[in-house]
């Protein structure tokens, strides 16, 4: 799966409240979250995401609490992929949950800058910054995971097992 | 093996597992609540599952946004009770009958030692304070432990706090903490077990024990854990009557790296906006003006909280132009601060007292901030825009440090007022 776009970056420590803050949980339907994805930093954000971004952070991102609604506020605002140097872990297993791509993808905070296009590879992890040439390893996901992010995320995973079997 | 290494192994089914291993857990408890319940609820119906795995096993707590503040969040308060209802949810808390979940949860007798307990937020970490293995995870990996009662983890790597000399007066186990989050920082536990050990934490009483472990996320911790002694079992032998075994880490089980704290010249903690490792001692931030002060939450909202807090406050009045907002964290500990005088001594000096929930410490509502306000707060985020605008300011202290700023309308140190008196 190869995932191209150009980049939104964002700092060290990119928290869920900023990601979707509070009050906005109550909303359950994903494309009214989208409309305020990362409100706590840039109210703007949901329109430059909407034709299909990657967002690159730097340590810890995701950090904070558990709310799925995170991630999937960015999802349905039009993020294809994060790359980050390091991810908080709820959230890095709840965007595999709902089938967001996220890659720990080290030194690419420092290198690579907003307005870049990116390519990523999931399968072999390969991130090219085809604005400025550089090329970057991320790590690799495991099969499992891989196979969770194929079919869109856990519950179209446990569906098509329940079906397979 | 650790006492994180061994919960796991035992709830995996296996003798012994190492960190870094991959194990699938029987869940011994999960929790869910009002804001991340009903997404929970609907994925379990996107699976297409019928009936949940136990019903005796599930907690379900009303405390965000409770008693409702707008149709929105009734509409979700209505979702969870039909789901309650139908799958015959044993153990149910609703507006009145509970308070803030991770108070609720071993009040009620639903934390036992050496149980794996996960909870659908993020401060379910607390419960390491009873010896349990206990995590947040989100809301449809929650609807697949209501499904299979299973969970996979990795078994994460553990640091070691160990915690020695005696805390100074009205320096309290919230110092403590944030001294220790800056110390570790918000990324340096990340996917990592926190135990926290020593003299001081066996000294410590029960509700000290589960601020530590209610902040190990603030580091980037998978759990905190505190080794469950004589005060633990006691406790827990007082709400429930279910059996328990507590787990104990070998004299040499392997650590990746210890951290030692020494608290006898500790002064008084204060975590500046926007992150909560921006930690410093109260000298240094003194005399920044507040305009709200709140102490409550799943950090700071229990007894002991509160009469650390009445302390400070008893005879005073709060400063002009300050607001305070006390919210006992359950039913039961807004009773027992009402039959002690808590309350009335709070109510004299100007305060505004909220039911049990979580208020306005994640910005859901009562107490929200305007642009350019600051709060001092017992809670546990200072994020942008965590309480309010996205132009206000949260500092997080102890009960003590903040009763003590609402009466001067600035930052202050506890013990500076004590002697002024």
């Amino acid at each position: 799966m190869t995932i191209r776009g150009k980049v939104i970056k964002f700092g060290d420590n990119i928290d869920t409240d900023v990601i979707l803050p509070g009050p906005y949980l109550v909303h359950t339907d994903p494309n009214e979250l989208a409309k305020h994805a990362m409100e706590g930093l840039d109210p703007k954000f949901p329109k430059k995401a909407a034709d299909g971004v990657i967002v690159v952070g730097g340590k810890n991102f995701g950090c904070g609490s558990s709310r799925e609604q995170a991630p999937l506020a960015l999802k349905y605002a039009g993020v294809k992929c994060v790359l980050a140097e390091s991810f908080a872990r709820i959230f890095y297993r709840n965007s595999i949950t709902i089938g967001l791509p996220v890659l720990v993808c080290q030194g690419i905070s420092g290198k690579v800058e907003s307005g870049d296009t990116v390519v990523v590879n999931l399968q072999t992890g390969k991130v090219e910054d085809r604005t400025n040439g550089s090329v970057f390893k991320a790590t690799q996901l495991p099969e499992f995971i891989m196979e969770i992010l194929d079919d869109g995320g856990l519950i179209e995973h446990l569906k098509r097992r329940i079906r397979s079997k | 093996m650790n006492i994180i290494e061994k919960i796991l192994a035992s709830a995996s089914g296996k003798r012994e597992v190492s960190s870094g291993e991959i194990v699938e857990a029987s869940i011994d408890a999960a929790m869910i609540h009002d804001l991340t319940g009903p997404l929970a609820i609907k994925s379990f119906r996107k699976i297409g599952a019928k009936k949940v795995w136990d019903n005796k096993r599930i907690v379900v707590i009303l405390d965000h946004i409770v008693p409702a503040s707008s149709v929105i969040s009734a509409n979700l308060h209505r979702i969870v009770r039909n789901f309650v209802e139908e799958q015959n949810i044993e153990n149910f808390y609703d507006v009145g009958r509970g308070g803030v979940c991770h108070q609720v949860m071993p009040e009620k007798g639903h934390v036992r030692p050496g149980e794996v307990i996960v909870g659908a937020d993020s401060h379910t970490c607390t419960y390491g304070a009873f010896g349990a293995f206990a995590t947040g995870i989100g809301s449809t990996e929650m609807a697949a432990v209501f499904v299979t009662g299973k969970l996979w983890f990795r078994v994460p790597e553990v640091i070691k706090v160990n915690v020695t000399g005696k805390l100074p007066k009205l320096v309290t186990a919230k110092d403590l903490t944030l001294n220790i989050v800056g110390k570790i920082g918000a990324d340096g536990a990340i996917y990592k077990g926190l135990e926290f050990g020593g003299a001081t934490i066996r000294n410590l009483s029960v509700d000290g024990r589960m601020v530590l472990c209610n902040m190990a996320v603030e580091m980037g911790a998978k759990a905190g854990i505190i080794e469950p002694d004589q005060k633990t079992v006691d406790y827990v032998k007082g709400r429930t009557d279910k059996p328990f075994k507590p787990v104990k880490s070998d004299p040499d089980s392997v650590y990746e790296k210890i951290v030692d704290v020494d608290v006898s010249d500790l002064e008084p903690q204060v975590a500046v906006p926007h992150s909560v490792d921006n930690v410093k001692p109260v000298s240094e931030v003194e005399d920044t003006e507040v305009d709200q002060a709140f102490i409550g939450s799943c950090t700071n909202g229990r007894l002991e909280d509160l009469q650390s807090a009445a302390r400070v406050l008893k005879g005073k009045k709060i400063a002009g132009g300050v607001r305070l907002i006390v919210i006992p964290a359950s039913q039961e500990i807004y009773l027992n601060a009402l039959n002690e005088g808590l309350i009335k001594t709070f109510m004299e000096a100007g305060a505004t007292i909220g039911n049990p929930n979580c208020g306005p410490c994640l910005g859901g509502h009562m107490g929200i901030l305007a642009e350019g306000e600051a709060c001092i707060s017992s809670s546990n985020r200072n994020f942008v825009g965590r309480m309010g605008s996205t132009k206000s300011y949260v500092y997080l202290a102890s009960p003590a440090t903040v009763a003590a700023s609402a009466i001067t309308g600035k930052i202050t140190d506890p013990r500076r007022l004590k002697e002024e008196v």
